[in-house]
């Protein structure tokens, strides 16, 4: 019988000089996983405070531009203990030539972005029969 | 011609010029250290605590994770916050580029100036974030006192 894994806590990054946002709250990046299956790529973004509404996805020449503004919650109320920093997300991938950019498709539930990128279908792999002769 | 006498304890003190090179040292690291300026936890989720005069407000991020896999129960002073971010299903036969959102159980005690009343305790879930909210019971409600002039 396997132990149970306990999650760690990971320190929140911020992101770079390029990211800054307008308004004068912090901007982390977003931890995501990326794994491909035989016909895309598939990410998921973890965003928690951002609605579906307030992601913004740019995709220009080969560069995607994920960011995601936080909805102020917690106005007007006393901090007690803050462990975490709350603030905007942003994260840039450049993709491949595999990706077929016009399919790209995005969803969004409790904090996640899905994308999922389909790849060209010529770099589908594709099994080759041998015939005999 | 002078002649210095090295050995002479006023002059001179060895273990004088290492206690300072010492002293200087920690100085030097406690400044590198207190750069830190949020207190990270050890005990997953980090939580901010907020409140105003009528509640506690707890707050957690935890996307992905569905409400239906968080417990919360409330016990005197003391809220406890579990539950377990499943994997999502990629199916078979996938190569991970890179992994960075962690899975696994968590189970957080987060003790409170005052007692609760378990039976007023919200608990809300939106976008991810978890907020539990609080109310103070009567008792700890600052009250007004007003000031008589005689």
């Amino acid at each position: 019988m396997a132990a149970e894994k306990e999650l760690q806590v990971k320190e929140k990054q911020q992101a770079q000089q390029q990211a800054e946002s307008t308004r004068d709250i912090p901007v982390y990046i977003p931890d995501v996983d990326i794994y491909e299956t035989q016909d895309a790529l598939v990410m998921l973004v973890d965003m928690p405070g951002v609605a579906p509404q307030d992601v913004n996805i740019d995709l220009k020449d080969d560069t995607l531009t994920i960011r995601g503004t936080v909805s102020d919650y917690g106005l007007g109320e006393t901090p007690v203990l803050m462990e975490y920093g709350v603030g905007d997300y942003f994260r840039e991938f450049t993709l491949g030539h595999y990706i077929d950019q016009s399919k790209i498709e995005a969803t969004m539930k409790d904090g996640v972005l899905k994308l999922v990128l389909p790849k060209v279908d010529r770099a589908k792999a594709r099994k080759i029969e041998v015939k005999a002769e | 011609m002078a002649i210095t006498r090295w050995s002479s304890p006023s002059t001179f003190k060895p273990l004088e010029e290492l206690e300072r090179l010492r002293r200087e040292m920690d100085r030097l690291f406690d400044n590198v250290m207190s750069q830190r300026s949020w207190l990270t936890p050890k005990v997953y989720p980090p939580i901010n605590i907020t409140e105003d005069k009528d509640a506690y407000y707890i707050r957690a991020e935890l996307p992905g994770v569905k409400p239906e896999d968080i417990e919360i129960s409330v016990e005197a002073d003391t809220v406890i916050i579990g539950g377990e971010r499943k994997a999502e299903d990629v199916g078979t036969n996938v190569t991970y580029h890179r992994k960075e959102r962690e899975t696994g159980k968590f189970k957080r005690a987060v003790r409170l100036p005052t007692q609760m009343d378990p039976d007023k305790v919200e608990a809300k879930f939106k976008n991810g974030i978890l907020t539990v909210i609080l109310p103070k019971s009567e008792g700890s409600k600052p009250r007004q006192i007003q000031v008589k002039a005689e």
